[in-house]
This record gives C-alpha cells, sequence and structure tokens, in this order.
C-alpha cells in the first residue's frame, strides 16, 4: 500500500539535512500562514492562482524562480563552506548528502530558477511588446506554469521525504541506473525534470504561435523588438529540444522501473546514448537560457543609452545564426567518451564557430552605448557587469573547443568557474536586468536604485571572487565535485571562493532589502505615464500595471521602436473617440488541478505507489475532458467597462510629472554631458 | 450522408487512401520481421526507407500539406523541423555508429 515509503525516509542520517526539511517545512507553512492572517486565500485564488493573464502566470513565474533560487544558492553556499574546511577532514557534509547538494543545485538553477524566470520575463514583456492582449492561447499558458510548479514541487519535497538524486544534474548511467542508485533520488530527479521538460515545451510552443500570429497591424518580423526576436528563437529550441530531455528522462525511467535495457551497459543497452541524448537537449537548454537574456541587454542597453539599437539587423541574425548553430554542438560535453578525432573535430569547429555570431551582439552592444547619454540604472550595471565577465567566460569557452585542450580540462573546476562564468554574467544577470527594468511595468512602482546598485557591487565582485579561483584550481588539476581532499595548495583558493559565494549572499540579501525598500517607498516610485525610462517598444505603451487587455486599442505599428515614433510623431497618448468591447478568456482552475495531479503522479512514481498514480492519471484525464467540452471559455468586457479603465488611467497621465529626458538631442562629442545623467 | 449513394464526403476518399497505404506500409515491416524475409542489415534499412515514406503518407493524406496550397511559412516551417531532426538523428548515428567502431 505504502510502496517503498516508510519511517525511514524521512532525513534522519545528518542534523544537516535535518534542518534543510525543517527549514522547507517552515517556511512552506509561515507562507500558508500568512495568507490566512491576512485573509488573503480568497483574493489570491480568483486573482493569481486560477489567472490566465500572461502578466500574473508570468509574475507568478519569477516569484517561483527567485523562491528557486534561494534553495539553489543555499546549496551553493554549502558546497563552498563545505570545500573551504574540508582539507584532510570530512567537513560537515557526509558524502552521500554533499552529492545530493550538488545534484540539486545544478538541477534546481538550471531548470526551477532559470527557465522560469526567463519564462516569466517572457510572458510578462512579449505580448505587450507585439501589441497583443494576451497569448495564443492563456489556458495552456497557465498549465506550462503549474507543471513546472509542479516539478519544482517535487524537487522540494525530497528535501523532506527522501533524498534527492546523488548523480549530478546530468545523472548519467550507469550509475543513475537502479543497480547502482536503487533508491528513490534519481527517480525524483526524473520526474521533476519530465513535469518541467513538458511544460517547456508547451511554453515553446504556445510562444512560437503567439509572436507568429498575434502581432499588431504593421509589426513586421523586422520590426519586432529584440526581446521578441529572442524569445520566438528561444522558443524554438524549447519546442525542439526539450523533447529529448523528455524522452532521455522517460527511458531512464523505463530501464529503472521495468528493467529496460536502453542506458544499461549489458543487454544491448548504451550508456552513451543517454549522454547523447541529454546533450540535444542540454547545448540548446545552454541557447534557452541566455538568447532571452541577450534581448534584455538589448533593451537596456539602447533604453539607457537614449539612442536606438546599433545594428539591428546583425543581432536578429546573429540569433537565428545562434539558435540554428546551437544544434550542432552538443557533442562537446562528451568529447572524452571516446570518439574518434574526425567527430571530435567537427563539433570542436562548430563550437568555435558559435563565438562568431556571439561576438558580433557583443560588439552592437559597445556600438549602441557609443557616444550615447547613458544612464547608469541598475539594470545598466548588470548589463556592463555582464558585457565585460561574459567575454572572459567565453573566451575560456573557445579554449574547452580544443578536443586536445578539452582532455585536459574536463572534469575539473575549470570546466565549472567556464560555464558560471556564461550563466551567470550571461543569464541570470540578464534577468535581473529585466527584473529592475520592468519591475515598474508589472507592478507600477520602480525599485529603489540605490540599494540595487549595492546590491550588483557585490554580485560582481563576489562573483570574480567565487570564480576566478575555480579556474585556477582547474589549472592545479582540481576535479569538480570533491567532498573532501588532501592537496594544502588548494584550500586557500576555496576559501577565496567561499568569500565570494559569502559576498553574493550580501547581493541577496540587498536585493531583499530594496524589494522591501521600494514597497515602503512605493508613493515615491510611483509609475503614473507607464513609461519611466523613456522607452522605445510597445510594451511602455500600457498602463503601469497595465489593463487586464493591455491596449484598449491595438496600436498601428509604423517601424521599429514603434513606441518611441509614437512619441515622436506626438501621438502616443491620444484619446480614442470609441472604446469597443473586447473578449478577453475566463480564468480557471483546471492547469492547477492537472498541475496539482501531476505533481501527486510524479510523487506516486517515486515512491511505487501504483494504486495513487492510476488515481492522479485518472483524475487528470478528467479535468481534461470536463476542460475539453467547456464552451464558454471567454467572457466579453464591455466598450463602457474599458472605457472606465481607460478614463481613469488617463486622469493618471495627467498627474504624471514631464518626464525631462522628452527631447532628444544631438550629442556633441567631447561636449559636457547635461540632464539625464546621474 | 442524407444520400448513402453520394455519401462519400470529398475528404473521405483521400483519407481511406492514406489509411490503405498507412496500412501497406506498416504491413510490410511486420512481414519482414516476422518471417525474416531479409537479412539483418537489409531489413534495418527497408523498414527505416518505408517509416520515412510513412510520415510522408501521413502529411500528404491526413495533414493535407502539398506544394501547391499549402502556405509557403507551414512549408517552410516543415523544412526546418526536418532539418533539425536531420542534424539530431544523423548526428546521433554518425556518433553512435563511429563510437561502436572504436569499441570493437
Amino acid at each position: 500500500m505504502l510502496g517503498r515509503l516508510s519511517i525511514d525516509a524521512l532525513p534522519l542520517y545528518s542534523w544537516v539535512a535535518m534542518t534543510g526539511a525543517f527549514v522547507t517545512i517552515a517556511g512552506a507553512l509561515s507562507v500558508l500562514g500568512l495568507v490566512t492572517w491576512m485573509g488573503k486565500w480568497r483574493y489570491l485564488w480568483t486573482e493569481w492562482l486560477t489567472s490566465v493573464d500572461h502578466k500574473r502566470i508570468g509574475i507568478m513565474y519569477v516569484v517561483l524562480a527567485l523562491v528557486m533560487l534561494m534553495r539553489g544558492f543555499i546549496d551553493a553556499l554549502m558546497m563552498r563552506s563545505q570545500q573551504a574546511i574540508a582539507l584532510n577532514s570530512e567537513g560537515y557534509l557526509p558524502p552521500d548528502h554533499f552529492d545530493q547538494i550538488f545534484s540539486s543545485h545544478g538541477t534546481i538553477m538550471v531548470i526551477f530558477m532559470a527557465m522560469p524566470f526567463l519564462t516569466g520575463l517572457i510572458n510578462i514583456v512579449v505580448p505587450q511588446q507585439i501589441g497583443a492582449r494576451d497569448v495564443a492561447f492563456p489556458f495552456l499558458n497557465s498549465l506550462s506554469f503549474w507543471l513546472t510548479a509542479g516539478g519544482a514541487g517535487l524537487v522540494l519535497v525530497s528535501l523532506v521525504i527522501g533524498k534527492f538524486s546523488t548523480a549530478g544534474w546530468t545523472g548519467y548511467p550507469p550509475y543513475s541506473g537502479i543497480d547502482y542508485n536503487p533508491y528513490v533520488g534519481v527517480d525524483y530527479w526524473v520526474w521533476s525534470l519530465v513535469l518541467s521538460g513538458v511544460a517547456s515545451t508547451l511554453t515553446g510552443i504556445n510562444f512560437i504561435v503567439t509572436i507568429l500570429k498575434m502581432r499588431a497591424p504593421g509589426m513586421t518580423l523586422m520590426r519586432m523588438p529584440l526581446m521578441t526576436w529572442t524569445a520566438l528563437c528561444a522558443s524554438l529550441l524549447m519546442a525542439f529540444a526539450f523533447p529529448a530531455l523528455t524522452v532521455a528522462g522517460g527511458m531512464l525511467e523505463l530501464d529503472r522501473l521495468f528493467g529496460m535495457h536502453f542506458f544499461t551497459n549489458d543487454a544491448g543497452g548504451n550508456i552513451m546514448m543517454f549522454a547523447n541524448l541529454l546533450w540535444i537537449w542540454g547545448h540548446p537548454e545552454v541557447y534557452i537560457l541566455i538568447l532571452p537574456a541577450f534581448g534584455v541587454f538589448s533593451h537596456v542597453v539602447t533604453t539607457f543609452s537614449g539612442k536606438r539599437l546599433f545594428g539591428y539587423a546583425s543581432l536578429v541574425y546573429a540569433t537565428i545564426a545562434i539558435m540554428i548553430l546551437s544544434f550542432s554542438v552538443w557533442l562537446h560535453h562528451f568529447f572524452t567518451m571516446g570518439s574518434s578525432a574526425n567527430v571530435n573535430a567537427f563539433f570542436g569547429i562548430a563550437t568555435m564557430i558559435i563565438a562568431v555570431p556571439t561576438g558580433v551582439k557583443v560588439f552592437d552592444w559597445i556600438f549602441t552605448m557609443y557616444r550615447g547619454r547613458i544612464r547608469f540604472h541598475t539594470s545598466m550595471l548588470f548589463t556592463l557587469g555582464f558585457l565585460v565577465t561574459f567575454v572572459i567566460g567565453g573566451v575560456s569557452g573557445v579554449l574547452l573547443a580544443v578536443p586536445p585542450v578539452d582532455f585536459l580540462m574536463h572534469n575539473t573546476t575549470f570546466l565549472v568557474a567556464h560555464f558560471h562564468n556564461m550563466l551567470i554574467p550571461g543569464a541570470l544577470f540578464g534577468y535581473f536586468a529585466g527584473f529592475q527594468f520592468w519591475f515598474p511595468k508589472a507592478f507600477g512602482f520602480r525599485l529603489d536604485e540605490r540599494w540595487g546598485n549595492r546590491s550588483f557591487w557585490c554580485w560582481i565582485i563576489g562573483f570574480y571572487l567565487a570564480f576566478m579561483p575555480l579556474y585556477y584550481l582547474g589549472f592545479m588539476g582540481m576535479p569538480r565535485r570533491m567532498e573532501h581532499y588532501s592537496v594544502a595548495d588548494w584550500q586557500p583558493h576555496l576559501i577565496v571562493a567561499a568569500a565570494g559565494a559569502a559576498l553574493i549572499l550580501v547581493g541577496i540579501i540587498l536585493m531583499i532589502v530594496q524589494l522591501v525598500v521600494s514597497v515602503r517607498r512605493r508613493d515615491e516610485l510611483r509609475d503614473l505615464a507607464g513609461d519611466p525610462w523613456n522607452g522605445r517598444t510597445l510594451e511602455w505603451l500600457t498602463s503601469s500595471p497595465p489593463a487586464p487587455y493591455n491596449f484598449a486599442v491595438i496600436p498601428e505599428v509604423r517601424g521599429l521602436d514603434a513606441f518611441h515614433e509614437l512619441k515622436e510623431r506626438g501621438v502616443a497618448y491620444v484619446r480614442p473617440d470609441h472604446y469597443e468591447d473586447i473578449r478577453m478568456p475566463k480564468n480557471t482552475a483546471c492547469g492547477l488541478l492537472i498541475g496539482g495531479c501531476a505533481f501527486v503522479f510524479g510523487f506516486a512514481m517515486v515512491w511505487h505507489l501504483w494504486w495513487l498514480a492510476v488515481i492522479s492519471v485518472l483524475a487528470g484525464l478528467v479535468v481534461v475532458v470536463f476542460r475539453g467540452s467547456q464552451d464558454e471559455t471567454e467572457y466579453t468586457m464591455s466598450a463602457q467597462e474599458v472605457e472606465a479603465i481607460e478614463n481613469a488611467r488617463y486622469e493618471q497621465l495627467a498627474k504624471a510629472p514631464r518626464p525631462e529626458f522628452d527631447e532628444e538631442e544631438e550629442v556633441i562629442p567631447g561636449a559636457p554631458l547635461r540632464g539625464g545623467v546621474m | 450522408m442524407s444520400n448513402p449513394t453520394h455519401g462519400m464526403a470529398p475528404g473521405l476518399r483521400i483519407y481511406l487512401t492514406g489509411f490503405t497505404l498507412a496500412l501497406i506500409l506498416t504491413a510490410i515491416p511486420f512481414g519482414l520481421v516476422a518471417f525474416e524475409i531479409l537479412p539483418r542489415t537489409p531489413a534495418l534499412l527497408t523498414i527505416a526507407v518505408l517509416a520515412i515514406v510513412q510520415v510522408l503518407v501521413h502529411l500528404r493524406y491526413f495533414l493535407h500539406l502539398d506544394l501547391k496550397h499549402t502556405p509557403r511559412e507551414n512549408l517552410f516551417a516543415l523544412l526546418f523541423a526536418a532539418f533539425l531532426i536531420f542534424i539530431m538523428v544523423g548526428g546521433s548515428l554518425w556518433i553512435m555508429f563511429d563510437l561502436h567502431h572504436r569499441m570493437m
């Protein structure tokens, strides 16, 4: 009846694990208690949990990402502190627990922090940028979110009940097979990946259709803002790459449950086929993470330089080139498996070629800033930090693309330093920049810049302290994932790295301070016009936060930087003579229910609770049929309601202070800068 | 529907043709394996070719794609998908056979 579930599933094996479980439970209970105490359950249910509004779903994605960032970062802090003290001693983490931590750190940061963060940003921004009222399939959007949340829930539950995988975030067989890993860890890993993999595939399809079919009249492909372009390319990658992960995970689970032999050493299985499939997903995944961040940087750079983007077309083509090339380099993740020189050379060269379009982008951003009137907003600082740091990571990547070098470096901390050097400045700084940049759009007030800037400096200095020593340690031959070691020369570097992690912790705390301060000062920081930074693209045309329908009248696009062009012609805020009824999707709990069923199904499969698995699948099917037979999934917002909302908006606009940066000035080289500069 | 003699909807004929072709294309591989008509390698190759033909039959008869009436961008999307599948499947085959060769 209880399958593998017994009292031994509780984390009684180490006090650290018990603390983790306790913190998880306490966190969950305090959130539930807070909502109950504030009496907000009904509000939360009707306005958020069942919402199909892309902006609300986007915000929920970002909240999920920030929660998982905390969890993943605590893992990082534990690894750094363990390695700082574990010279010839066992430190405070037993090996089995240390292995769980590096596995969950990677899984969480890639799948449950970065993916929800970028999906959230795309959700909030892209429909507004293309002048649409919602995404193409609002219900599917809600379903994707709840499937992702279900997967994240499985990872969190593994802290309390049972153990997480010890096989690393890539989970290579045969170690992740049933012979070497008979307990539940790998199953938690697989099922959380499968749930979020399905969710990401659906999100990809949703945004491909949204961007291709729902653009405002006049917005041709080559007039789409860069964020929309990168979102389109990332969505294509999601739709085509994620099935490989879902299938590989599913096949591994078939091996584990039913003794099939896809990835075993015997009976015709091939362990390297798993690595192959995983990286067919894994490499495009890197670009799924980084392309939307490139989109963010493009917007931040152009807005805070007060100039149009340098080389728009080259940025678009570079994005497309990266998207296609990213499907042709996956073998560089397993150069050392023993393929012939021809195979390794092909994938090594393809990998180096990818640096070319990326370099084009870097130069485009630099030239956009050149002779611009730069305002050093927090998001701009993150962008500048990215530009400098990311190039270092790119260079170490080109180095690793040379197969003979990779033979020396693979599995060392050099590799760890390299991919953190790409993903922290490249992806995470981009998301932070987007968070700072679009926060007023989502919530109606700006974030406090002083605390944001302090947080940035902690992040960037902390990053260099934490990861530059790892490059060095890699040259000294330190393997990754060491629970303890006996080389005294390594320890000073590991202590510096731990100090870097501690500084990043300060950066995270300052971000929380920034949020609290900004919420308290929200009346001062209010964004009345909906355009706090003198933006150039259509998302700044809507109010902050936008009305449910975004645009009462769909704008007509006449060029790139559509909103900038409307402002130049002086027609951005012209009141339309009449409003029309708007069809809006109704909220529904079906996405939440299906996501819940998927979570229960995953949990049941992990613990071999077959009866519960059957029940949850049937319950999910019932919800699908119920949803499929609903005829009225939309409602009409009457023209009067729209008019009332819009009138309130125009009253607010009249109160908005005229921004001091509204006239475009010719900047004379060498002349002192006026206005606009902080 | 109301008139049994002319009851065939215009699409039905297409669907039936497609269905028959799909059945034949499925029966041949099963036959090849069940009765061991061909040696191993030619049998695998034949099955692969038939699988590709099967995909084309589905696209033509069930999804109604053709080179004349289907919008250009849909064909382009399909071509893109085919290209990516070629990279993934072709690349995997190349990598795995290369590895196999070196392990023998």
